[in-house]
């Protein structure tokens, strides 16, 4: 396993914040797209094919 | 409808079978003169085997249809005499544009790696590719195309095949020893063998569109994803030869493919597409497509190739390219099994390697085909959120699929290869075509590809290899420094070569093995498994 599972960003408060404040006043379908876009950058910053398969497979329902 | 081509109607002949009514035993017999079919005619008769081509119609293909030619089959065309014409004739854009809605989100310039004699692609309407093999075949004492021959029964026997044929002079029966069918992804030659073609359907059809421009126009590819003027869908142009443009619309699967082919109903789409351009429409055609193949390419006497073996959709230009590459490997197979220089095992191995690369092209065009066409709201957003990042970041670009140009599927896992042993670097694996260089040969400038691919070659960038035999097949050496002279230290660079390395190439221009010295019992071994006989 090469997915970080264990804490890894300081300030998680902070953070959980401006994540939810980034999409207050978005509908449905712009909180989506947004996430959308939120999970390609991200995704393309961590660039492992193995890391993002695991984050895959862990989100999955 | 057409102001920029005419169209050849080539003359039915009855042939002597037919007249005398005494079946002839053909060596092979090829079904379909088109692009496909063409090519196993011209390289069949290159390797010494005549060929008999039978086609239904008596003139090239209606509308421009394939209009995009790789690399790898225009080498293959080169190999056989005909690519120059097609790439003097042909079309070559550099610059792409990609539309979201309104915007440009980015373009890009295609910078192809120099040091090849062939450019990555060109653009030409299929029947001026129809139209130059076919005369290059009627030059070819060694092929007889039959037009006006319909194919309509087959029957095998055990190493033979009788095929039923119907002429303007009526019903005739000829033999074969082995038929190539190349009669397209509607094949007869298929269902008389009840051969299985299955796949995904694509609920979607096209519209192409062929215009004459009548003032300048960026040569340029313009490719777009939902745009304004045909909101939902996507929309294509890219130029061919003779100022006539491909347009391609995509309708839906709700689109009525009668009414969509009216010239009333094409105008205003065009207008809308390319408002204050003066145009002509010149040809136009509704298709709808599958991504399917066939359950084996070889079915006893009688072997598949091109859209009849398998069906891929239009993005990255896969059909006909890959078809080509189909009769490349197929060619030397057949002509050295014919020749009693390898056993019938040799044509499972087309099967193996031509099988594999249809699936790759098969994931390679669904893949594009689920980027343009997305099936699911959640696919839509993903489609969407990449071409909104790709006008701000460059790292969004790769991940726009518009179509994967064409590219060859390596034969990595063939069972005629002879696995590496030590450490390469490089493209050259075993089972992948050769990558060309500029060289020097007998003096004059020259392509590496043009000294290879009449047999099996031994490139020896060393002093010791010597020619090995396999029966009546013998590897010829080619020796750097000798025959040939690496005058830009490219063949050495892209074949990772050392002092004394030697590969050995197949009659189709791929690497079957290499070594790092020469071992002539071990040459011998490679080239008995590069036949099957390993």
């Amino acid at each position: 396993m090469t997915l970080i599972l264990t804490p890894n960003i300081p300030d998680p408060d902070g953070f959980y914040q401006e994540l939810t404040d980034a999409q207050r006043e978005l509908d449905e379908v712009a909180a989506n797209d947004m996430n959308a876009r939120l999970v390609l950058i991200l995704a393309n910053h961590v660039g492992d094919r193995k890391t993002l398969t695991e984050a895959l497979a862990l989100a999955a329902p | 409808m057409f102001s920029t081509y005419d169209a050849p109607v080539y003359p039915y002949v009855q042939s002597a079978e037919q007249a005398q009514g005494q079946p002839a035993r053909h060596k092979v017999v090829v079904i379909g003169a088109g692009p496909v079919g063409l090519t196993a005619a011209l390289d069949l008769a290159a390797r010494g085997v005549s060929v008999v081509v039978l086609d239904d119609n008596n003139t090239v293909s209606v509308g421009s249809r394939a209009v995009c030619y790789a690399k790898r089959p225009l080498e293959i065309w080169d190999r056989l005499g005909v690519a120059d014409r097609m790439i003097a004739k042909g079309v070559e854009w550099k610059l792409g544009k990609v539309f979201f809605g309104d915007r440009q989100v980015y373009q890009f310039d295609l910078l192809p790696e120099g040091g090849h004699k062939i450019p990555a692609f060109i653009n030409l309407q299929q029947y001026y590719l129809e139209d130059y093999m076919v005369e290059a075949a009627a030059e070819n004492p060694a092929i007889d195309i039959r037009w006006k021959h319909k194919l309509i029964s087959l029957r095998q026997e055990a190493d033979y095949a009788v095929l039923t044929v119907e002429t303007p002079d009526g019903v005739f029966v000829t033999e074969a020893d082995w038929v190539i069918a190349c009669d397209g992804a509607n094949s007869d030659t298929r269902r008389m063998v009840g051969a299985d073609f299955t796949g995904q359907f694509f609920q979607d059809r096209f519209l192409i569109a062929d215009i004459v421009m009548k003032a300048d126009f960026p040569t340029e590819r313009w490719f777009w994803f939902d745009p304004r003027f045909h909101r939902n869908q996507s929309a294509l142009l890219h130029k061919q030869s003779d100022n006539v443009w491909r347009l391609d619309f995509q309708l839906g699967w709700d689109a009525d493919p009668e009414v969509e082919k009216r010239e009333e109903n094409i105008i205003p789409r065009v207008k809308a597409m390319l408002p204050g351009v003066e145009f002509e429409l010149e040809w136009a055609s509704v298709y709808q497509f599958a991504c399917r193949r066939i359950d084996q390419f070889r079915h006893n006497r009688v072997i598949f190739a091109g859209d009849a073996a398998h069906q891929v959709s239009p993005f990255g230009a896969r059909g006909a390219n890959t078809g080509v590459q189909d009769i490349d490997n197929l060619s030397w197979k057949l002509a050295a099994v014919l020749a009693g220089d390898a056993d019938e095992t040799l044509i499972d191995s087309y099967h193996e390697e031509r099988a594999f690369a249809a699936d790759d092209n098969l994931l390679n065009s669904t893949r594009s085909t689920d980027f343009i066409t997305p099936k699911n709201a959640a696919s839509k957003r993903f489609r969407n959120a990449v071409l909104d990042l790709a006008e701000k970041a460059s790292f969004a670009r790769p991940l726009v699929n518009s179509g994967r140009l064409s590219t060859p599927t390596p034969y990595l896992a063939s069972s005629l290869n002879t696995p590496d042993a030590g450490i390469w670097h490089g493209r050259m694996i075993p089972g992948t075509v050769c990558s060309d260089a500029p060289v020097m040969a007998g003096g004059q400038p020259g392509w590496f590809l043009q000294q290879i691919g009449q047999g099996f070659t031994l490139l020896d960038f060393g002093t010791q290899a010597q020619p090995v035999s396999v029966g009546g097949v013998t590897a010829q050496v080619l020796r750097v420094g000798q025959e040939i002279d690496d005058s830009e230290r490219l063949l050495a660079k892209r074949y990772d070569a050392q002092p004394g390395t030697v590969y050995l190439i197949r009659p189709d221009q791929h690497v079957a093995a290499r070594w790092r010295s020469f071992n002539p019992a071990e040459a011998k071994i490679a080239l008995a498994r590069a036949l099957a006989k390993g």
